[in-house]
């Protein structure tokens, strides 16, 4: 029989260990080269023409690597922006509401941007 | 299990109005900045895709926003705290795995980070109109 002492043991306030901060060490080592390369991606295709800035987006493998940078930034996006509230935000009912905002927040622009890339990359 | 009275007065830490402001404390708070900066700097990046996506009339609009001073001078500043918070980050690596947490380290540190993104964004944006055919 597992004692509240015992149940709570190594997983923190959160009950969730050392997950979050295991999982936004990776996304943060996955968005080195992806943010580099969405860098490069937006310098060179400010202000292109249409059809270039489309067929560029269209590529296989640059459509990849926006999905890849996407998904891992919403997820970095999300627990660092849920650290500041759990910081800074008093009062349960502020903070689980803030939660809910940059949770919704971070789903609907990686949920944009990846349909934005899959119509560009797939070609309807 | 006993009841906890949550809503209890707790003892609280000192905060910020209690130190004397250093370089290490504001890299701190300008790496949370600049996270929350480029959260918001990736609604610009949605947007600019949706757009993409939606057509040539759609893209025109926001491209034309882009290509203007202020989208310009927006994207440098988003450019410049993806940059800030990426350098940041990787000294929190380091620091994940025991080394570099001595006094002199995290000086050197701070001033690679604030130094090394200026430098970096700079070089990124002259790369882009001139090597990389941006305009």
């Amino acid at each position: 029989m597992a004692t509240p002492l015992k149940r709570v043991r190594g997983l923190g306030a959160a009950h969730r260990g050392t997950e979050t901060f295991w999982r936004q060490r990776m996304t943060a080592i996955a968005n080195i080269p992806l943010v580099i390369f969405l860098i490069l991606s937006i310098v060179s295709h400010i202000g292109a023409p249409y059809d270039e800035v489309r067929a560029y987006f269209a590529q296989p493998v640059v459509a990849v690597l926006m999905l890849a940078l996407m998904i891992s930034a919403a997820i970095h996006m999300r627990i660092g922006l849920k650290e500041i509230i759990d910081d800074y935000v008093q009062g349960e009912g502020a903070r689980v509401i803030a939660i809910l905002l940059v949770t919704f927040f971070a789903a609907g622009v990686g949920l944009a941007s990846v349909v934005a890339i899959l119509k560009i990359g797939l070609g309807s | 299990m006993g009841k906890a009275k949550l809503g209890a007065e707790r003892p609280l830490s000192p905060h910020l109005q209690i130190y004397r402001p250093m370089l290490t404390m504001m890299m701190s708070i300008a790496h949370r900045l600049s996270g929350v900066a480029n959260a918001v700097g990736f609604i610009l990046l949605a947007w600019w895709l949706v757009a993409i996506a939606s057509g040539p009339e759609a893209y025109a609009q926001v491209s034309r926003f882009f290509a203007g001073i202020p989208g310009r001078v927006l994207l440098f500043l988003f450019s410049w705290a993806l940059i800030h918070h990426m350098l940041g980050g990787i000294r929190h690596l380091i620091w994940d795995t025991g080394s570099g947490l001595d006094k002199t380290s995290i000086e050197v540190f701070a001033w690679l980070t604030i130094i090394g993104s200026t430098v970096l964004t700079v070089l990124v944006w002259v790369a882009g109109y001139t090597i990389m055919g941006g305009r």
